[in-house]
């Protein structure tokens, strides 16, 4: 410890006057040196170096470190020039010099030695890059900075921090950096009086540190980390269940998006349509062809994908209806046979015209990562707006079949064909439109399942089976049945998920459903009337 | 079969005494590629099809095998493992291939296995697999237990100090076998129990929220943890989203991968997974001319500029270059004197080195660890010093420990069992 421990507080006091030091450059020759001794040396070896160049003042040294963090940094094999690279796809790599960031345009990859930089290393680097940042004047880049530091604390960096705590303005931060620096003190120096600081942090550090600190020799240390560790653990039984139920929520959304288009072509029309996921997946394909029509523009891509992920699946569902189902009205052993040849010719040409692999949706930033409640829960944003979509979808269509003359006319028919139409509705038209209409919110829940999972020729298969599910619980022909039925079906599937395993979790919600069934054929929400009993 | 073969053969030597040319325009050699082009499985295998016919096509562009040209016979299993039986008598019976390369699951290749063997075939096996297997009639050029699995967790163990695993992956045989065999080597290395979380998930499975919400809890008790994946194909990419979603890094847990290559991370966006492991005998990114060759001819071949490379496709090129030296070695297609004359040969692999077949038909491979970065690449951080010979048996499975596997005369069998003395010595193996 002695002598990295020297050397890292040497390298600290450099780092502190870092923005004096900030417009000095050391000359070529040293660069040179430093940066080939990065690049021969072993990982063991790199991060004396990695301290070195952060030592050494240079204001370049915060660009080269970023750069080999993010495994950029090269060196040219005939020239031995170190570079920068830019873009690192393909065979050829456009790179700039690492010295003087001229550009020295496309490089076959034969010709580029990438240094090479490990987890360990890309640790290394970040807390050094942290500490840099505690100094940075951006309010959020300190708290980020700080939150890095807990758990990451050494000798050096401990001595320095009571001052730079005191002299911090914003609470949070100092907040987070007194945890840091009782973490550090519980875990290296055994520190009871630390103990206080971290009772009931929900830091996973803190809470390492604290179980560390409660397996101790020292009887006083181990009491006061156990009894901080009995307040945490407390509070974590709260956070995980407001977690499993959030899970739940957002499995159950999926099953509801992925069932509700089904709910209207099987539930309201009686039509068996195995080919329901395939339209999914067409929902599905067609965000990844927004994105490949909008490069760059990942988020206005998929806003866009919204209303052409519903044409495109309702035109295949109709399409589907007008060449296919039409001709089987009322048979429905001979339409589920069909439409599964229809969902295998449809999977087939989707690898054959695009491509057997999966296709790369980028999920916009605004919808990656997650909203931090506290440091043990945090909701994972895709799955948030999943659940708002599916609530806005399921409300879209509740007021289509409510309060509209297409509803109206849709649930005319679904009673009594021959009544309605000795009534002056179209049937044939009404039948176009309801079929149009369940697929095209099966797109919808393809634009939404781009962001949670795969898109590829067999997304549809994944779900065909939980939709008909998820319709048949809720009770055939009934919305709401759908949406209950999706929701307490997601649920209970995540709350049996942790000590059953998904495996078990799935089959005992199968065997569920089934005696369900055996007990109320009709579902959560069967259909009364006369229209029912038909 | 035989008499026909040996009169056959003896007009052709005959005619080889004549004219050289005229028996190769007569008589192609035949190779079978059985690899499914439609269904779920066409997303790895159709590569391996259209790696197999850049590798031919290359080969008669430089004059064939003893002046022979070489012939691909294309057919398509579908996914569909009785299905792929069915192709492989196909090809045997109908065809007359001289040698097949193909499959990718091990049920399918368990499924063609009886009749390789029956109609006395040889069949080249790509992919990585569970082990417990030795056939007189397949070369398994893919790694076996101990070049991949057991390797990077001695990697994990030793170099990053990892004291806590989660054994996760989907639930069928090769995830089944390979994680009880890698129970069994952590338990004998003195892992205890309460260390180990073992989780499986079914195929395609893709909310993996209270799963990744248990290894975060599993991996926060103050031990440095990581995770082993078994995990297949698609599954892959909302596990990995997943993670990132709940803010697991690379730094914190570790997942390192056996079934995630540069073709799977093709469909993923890659960000935030930098850092995570994969465990392969070959890397696309690896710096060696042999492979910068091969990707440019990729490249060619596929006329796509961004075409990826991968594991089992180098495993298809070491494959068949051992394949065209055995029938030059050997100076005929005839199986029997292929299968003894390849045990031994050596060609050059991807990364730089030699991959020699083994007596027991397996191979010998380098063991790469990779860290994914941005580019849907992996940077190699640590390589075995040499390469690995496979071992069929794997010898952390109670019944397999004893069993040897030597194709050679006048030993020739696939599971000798040492204790007892005799061949035969049923293993008793894991699962089925």
């Amino acid at each position: 410890m002695g002598i990295t421990g020297s050397l890292s507080r040497l390298l600290l006091v450099c780092l502190l006057l870092w923005p004096a030091m900030a417009t000095a450059q050391v000359d070529d020759s040293e660069a040179q040196q430093l940066l080939t001794a990065l690049a021969e040396s072993s990982f063991a070896e790199k991060k004396t170096v990695v301290n070195r160049i952060a030592g050494s003042g240079d204001e370049r040294a915060r660009t080269w470190l970023e750069a080999f963090a993010a495994n950029k940094l090269a060196r040219i094999e005939s020239t031995g020039q170190f570079v920068i690279v830019l873009s690192n796809r393909g065979r050829n790599w456009d790179v700039e010099s690492a010295t003087t960031g001229e550009s020295l345009g496309e490089i076959s990859r034969r010709d580029i030695d990438t240094i090479r930089v490990n987890n360990s290393l890309r640790n290394e680097l970040e807390s050094i890059l942290s500490v840099i940042d505690l100094k940075s004047p951006d309010e959020n880049s300190r708290l980020t900075a700080a939150r890095a530091l807990k758990g990451n604390v050494d000798d050096g960096l401990a001595q320095q921090l009571p001052d730079l705590i005191e002299a911090e303005t914003a609470s949070d931060v100092q907040l987070a950096l007194t945890e840091a620096l009782a973490i550090y003190r519980v875990e290296e120096q055994g520190d009871a009086s630390a103990v206080a600081v971290l009772s009931g942090s929900l830091n996973s550090e803190a809470r390492a540190a604290l179980q560390n600190a409660a397996r101790s020799d020292d009887p006083a240390l181990a009491a006061a980390a156990n009894k901080a560790l009995e307040s945490i653990e407390q509070k974590l039984k709260l956070n995980r269940a407001a977690e499993t139920l959030y899970f739940g929520l957002s499995l159950g959304s999926v099953l509801v998006l992925a069932a509700i288009g089904l709910a209207i072509t099987f539930g309201v029309m009686g039509v068996i349509n195995m080919a329901h996921g395939e339209l999914i997946m067409l929902g599905a394909y067609t965000t990844w062809g927004m994105q490949q029509l909008l490069p760059g523009q990942p988020g206005l891509a998929l806003v866009l994908s919204i209303p052409a992920g519903f044409l495109v699946a309702a035109l295949a569902g109709i399409a589907i209806e007008r060449t296919v189902i039409q001709h089987l009205k009322g048979r429905p052993l001979e339409t589920l046979l069909a439409t599964f040849g229809v969902s295998l010719i449809l999977q087939q040409l989707v690898r054959t015209v695009i491509s057997p692999l999966n296709r790369t949706v980028i999920t916009p930033d605004w919808m990656s990562g997650s909203v931090m409640i506290n440091e043990a829960l945090s909701l994972t944003l895709n799955r948030m707006y999943v659940i708002g979509f599916a609530l806005v979808v399921f409300a879209g269509l509740m007021l289509i079949m409510r309060k509209t003359r297409l509803g109206l006319e849709v649930r005319a028919v679904t009673q009594n064909r021959a009544m309605a139409r000795s009534m002056g509705i179209k049937a044939t038209k009404v039948d176009i439109l309801t079929f149009g209409l369940g697929s095209g919110v099966a797109g919808l829940a393809g634009v939404a399942l781009s962001q949670i999972t795969n898109v590829g020729p067999n997304l549809g298969q994944n779900y065909i089976i939980d939709s008909f599910m998820v319709v048949v619980f809720g009770g055939v022909g009934n919305l709401w049945g759908t949406l209950l039925a999706g929701l307490s079906l997601g649920t209970i599937n995540q709350l049996l998920e942790p000590w059953a395993g998904a495996v078990l979790a799935k089959i005992l919600v199968l065997v569920f459903i089934i005696l369900f069934i055996q007990k109320r054929p009709r579902g959560l929400f069967p259909q009364k009337g006369r229209a029912a009993e038909g | 079969m035989s008499i026909k073969k040996h009169v056959k053969l003896g007009l052709s030597a005959l005619a080889l005494s004549v004219s050289l040319n005229s028996v190769a325009a007569e008589d192609p050699i035949k190779v079978g590629i059985l690899h499914s082009l439609s269904g779920t499985m066409a997303i790895s295998e159709s590569t391996l099809k259209d790696t197999m016919l850049m590798l031919i096509e290359k080969q008669n562009a430089e004059g064939g095998v003893l002046g022979r040209q070489l012939e691909p016979v294309v057919v398509d299993p579908a996914s569909n493992w009785p299905l792929f039986a069915e192709k492989a008598r196909e090809l045997l019976a109908k065809e007359k291939v001289d040698v097949i390369f193909g499959n990718w699951t091990s049920v399918s290749r368990k499924s063609v296995l009886p009749v390789v063997e029956e109609l006395n075939g040889l069949l080249f096996y790509p992919v990585q697999y569970e082990g417990e297997e030795s056939s007189e009639n397949v070369f398994y050029t893919g790694a076996a237990p101990n070049q991949q699995a057991i390797p990077a967790v001695d990697y994990l163990m030793n170099e990053i100090g990892v004291e806590r695993w989660v054994l996760a992956g989907t639930d069928y045989v090769y995830p089944r076998t390979t994680n009880k065999i890698l129970e069994t080597y952590l338990k004998d290395a003195g892992v205890s129990a309460n260390d180990i979380m073992i989780n499986y998930t079914p195929f395609g499975h893709s909310n993996w929220q209270s799963i990744v919400s248990d290894i975060k809890k599993f991996g926060s008790a103050g031990k440095k943890t990581a995770v082993v994946s078994t995990i297949n194909g698609d599954a892959n990419v909302p596990f990995y989203r997943e993670l990132a979603n709940q803010g697991i890094d690379a730094a914190d847990i570790p997942v390192v991968a056996f079934s995630v290559g540069e073709q799977e991370l093709s469909g993923i966006d890659t960000g935030p997974l930098v850092g995570h492991l994969a465990a392969w005998n070959y890397f696309m990114s690896v710096d060696s001319d042999a492979n910068y060759d091969f990707i440019d001819a990729w490249v060619e071949h596929t006329g796509k500029e961004a075409a990826v490379t991968n594991d089992p496709m180098e495993a298809h090129y070491i494959g068949f270059n051992m394949y065209v030296e055995a029938v030059k070695k050997a100076g005929t297609t005839d199986v029997e004197a292929v299968k003894d004359a390849i045990i031994g040969v050596a060609v050059p692999n991807l990364t730089g080195g030699y991959a020699t077949m083994m007596p027991n038909h397996h191979i010998t491979k380098p063991v790469l660890i990779g860290e994914i970065q941005d580019n849907g690449q992996f940077s190699v951080v640590w390589e075995t010093p040499s390469t690995v010979a496979g071992d069929a048996w794997s010898d952390f499975l109670p019944g397999s420990r004893d069993l040897i596997s030597d194709w050679r005369k006048p030993m020739k069998c696939g599971n000798f069992n040492v204790v007892t003395g005799s061949c035969g010595g049923k293993a008793e193996v894991a699962s089925n």
